[in-house]
């Protein structure tokens, strides 16, 4: 098990590495020059003295393989360097996005499984039944609609029509749970769905195969009721391969939340990263990818290992 | 079972002509048994209609300007309304078919070429494996849409480009997937025949590899235009996506985001008929799974 543990964390090292490498190519590849693109905003004359000034403060003026290593040399440092735009060190400007960003990841990951779970298990249960069709149908419709579209629709009903919920904006914690929950529920929502979709679907197929098996045979001849049945002896089964369905359905929760923080105006690292694009603000960019792909990388590297933990014919 | 002759067909030694047939006729087979998978298809084809015939069917310029029809209810005049500088929307639903279908089918068939070449050389010469597959590795650790956007904030907002950054995304899977197919293959009796005759390692990998990785690979091909194809529109919808002089569903939609209290329906019809058609690959891929691929089956 500790050999599993160490192996499987080291084979993360060379991953973060590529995505490390991927985004320095992102910002040098660029054709023509950032530098000449960011001086010349606007559309005026480019000033050659102020492309030269941020070619040197971006470090481009040095030969590449300079370049690497300063970036390297920066990330292991934890310095992401400076928005091109307001100068502020991209590490404060992410820490001050952290909390809305994580506090919508975790009620949208908690609206999705408290939803997917039981429509998964449902749809097996009655399976080929015009239930199970239904959950089948209403599930790749989850994850056929854009979050943003979603998002918009719920704010022409829910907060337009009904007047049920504020139409966005956030609200920090410190002024209260109930309102900052109540803020949450709709971009949890929105960008829930397509994560909901993927377990669903998942908990239905690992669902179908653990009720074919024989134990459960036994346990309905046994006269168990059909609940402690389902519950008890076949989605405790199925748990595994629900639970990395979780793992991969954070990169399309993460993807949902830059497009759903900007629909609902939470200033979380979506809309950092969203707004830094338009403007092109390079060092922000790197940061934000960074950031969020390593989450993603580590949260998938946890999850391996509780699959080990929990299954010990698992040894790779 | 149909599906079977299917796959029976792809791994024995016909003609491509004789495997593209038995594709087709089981592909029909499969469709008569799964309703879902027919409406899927049915969709897509009545999307990509509409989007060939274009110039046909629309009832007034996608682009011209008429400021005193501003945000005119959908009505006979104007099916889907006017938007917020009295464009037909209609009109600009329709072209923006193009966009999407054309992104959609590139995408698809671009990748799929593509994760052919890397997913062959991985399985097959062991010591590019580690280099191609760390590679791929790392792009699958970036969230799409993210790594999307970045691509297009260096490219450049253009169709073509956004092509290019879509493949980026979406070819790593299917490197895995080529590369899954070519290493369970390659210890199969038939190749260990064929190198002892001699036979040159590219020749092995055209003839006796290279078809038996077909039938997941269209399944893929599938699913790569249904999130191309979504993509393209958060790109669109972002302002990271084509010039806004092309309509598109999702710059239609980022015209409209800012009047969604009274004037809905800006937002309402780009939004049907992109989800239409996404679900619509999506349903046809389903299918395409459980009938080209039974050991798939099971799986989500």
């Amino acid at each position: 098990m500790t050999g599993y543990i160490i192996r499987r964390t080291l084979s993360t090292i060379p991953v973060i590495l590529v995505v490390a490498l991927v985004v320095f190519a992102i910002l040098r590849l660029a054709p023509g020059d950032p530098a000449a693109i960011l001086a010349g905003t606007g559309g005026a004359e480019v000033d050659p003295a102020v492309v030269e000034k941020i070619r040197k403060q971006l470090g481009l003026d040095q030969p590449l393989h300079v370049q690497l290593y300063r970036y390297f040399s920066d990330l292991a440092r934890g310095d992401l360097g400076q928005s091109l735009l307001s100068k502020h060190n991209v590490s404060d400007l992410i820490r001050a996005r952290v909390v809305p960003t994580l506090s919508l990841t975790i009620m949208t990951e908690v609206i999705a499984l408290v939803l997917a779970i039981p429509l998964g298990v449902l749809a097996a249960w009655k399976a080929d039944s015009w239930i199970d069709r239904t959950v089948m149908v209403i599930a790749t419709l989850g994850f056929s609609m854009p979050v943003f579209w979603l998002g918009f629709l719920m704010i022409f009903f829910f907060a337009v029509q009904l007047d049920f919920f504020p139409a966005a904006g956030y609200t920090p914690p410190s002024e209260g749970i109930g309102p900052f929950l109540h803020r949450l529920i709709m971009p949890a929502f929105a960008t829930g769905v397509i994560v909901m979709a993927l377990i669903t679907r998942m908990t239905r197929a690992t669902m179908l195969e653990t009720l074919r098996e024989d134990y459960v045979r036994t346990a309905r001849a046994k006269g168990l009721t059909e609940r402690t049945v389902l519950i008890r002896h076949a989605l405790r089964n199925a748990a595994l391969p629900i639970v990395t369905v979780i793992g991969l359905g954070f990169a399309a929760l993460l993807s949902g939340l830059v497009v759903t923080e900007s629909v609902f105006a939470v200033p979380g690292l979506g809309r950092l990263l969203l707004n830094a694009i338009l403007a092109r603000d390079y060092p922000i960019i790197q940061g934000t990818i960074l950031l969020i792909s390593g989450v993603y990388v580590i949260i998938n590297l946890f999850i391996d290992i509780s699959y080990a933990y929990f299954d010990p014919r698992i040894r790779y | 079972m149909a599906s079977q002759s299917g796959r029976a067909a792809l791994g024995s030694g016909r003609t491509r002509a004789e495997t593209v047939g038995a594709l087709i006729r089981s592909t029909l087979m499969a469709m008569r048994r799964n309703p879902t998978m027919a409406a899927g298809i049915a969709i897509v084809v009545v999307m990509a209609l509409m989007a060939i015939f274009a110039p046909l069917l629309f009832t007034g310029d996608p682009s011209a300007v008429a400021p005193r029809e501003r945000f005119t209810p959908p009505s006979s005049g104007n099916w889907f309304g006017t938007d917020n500088i009295g464009r037909d929307l209609w009109s600009r639903v329709l072209f923006g078919a193009r966009v999407s279908m054309t992104v959609g089918a590139a995408v698809a068939v671009i990748s799929v070429l593509s994760s052919i070449v890397f997913g062959l050389l991985a399985g097959y010469y062991r010591r590019l494996d580690a280099v191609i597959m760390r590679f791929m590795d790392g792009l699958m650790a970036i969230p799409s849409v993210l790594l999307a956007m970045a691509l297009m904030a260096l490219l450049g907002g253009s169709v073509q480009n956004v092509i290019i950054a879509l493949c980026v995304v979406e070819t790593p899977r299917a490197v895995r997937i080529v590369r899954a197919s070519v290493l369970s293959i390659r210890e199969e009796m038939f190749v260990d025949a064929a190198h002892a005759l001699g036979v040159p390692p590219p020749r092995i990998l055209r003839t006796h590899i290279l078809p038996n990785t077909f039938a997941p690979l269209i399944v893929q091909a599938s699913f790569i235009a249904a999130s191309a194809v979504l993509v393209e529109a958060y790109l669109s919808f972002v302002g990271a996506g084509p010039p806004p002089e092309v309509p598109s569903w999702g710059n239609i939609m980022a015209d409209g985001r800012h009047y969604i209290s009274r004037f809905v329906w800006m937002i309402v019809f780009p939004g049907i008929f992109l989800t239409l058609t996404v679900l619509g690959i999506n349903l046809a891929g389903d299918g395409l799974r459980d009938s080209l691929d039974p050991k798939l089956r099971s799986r989500m």
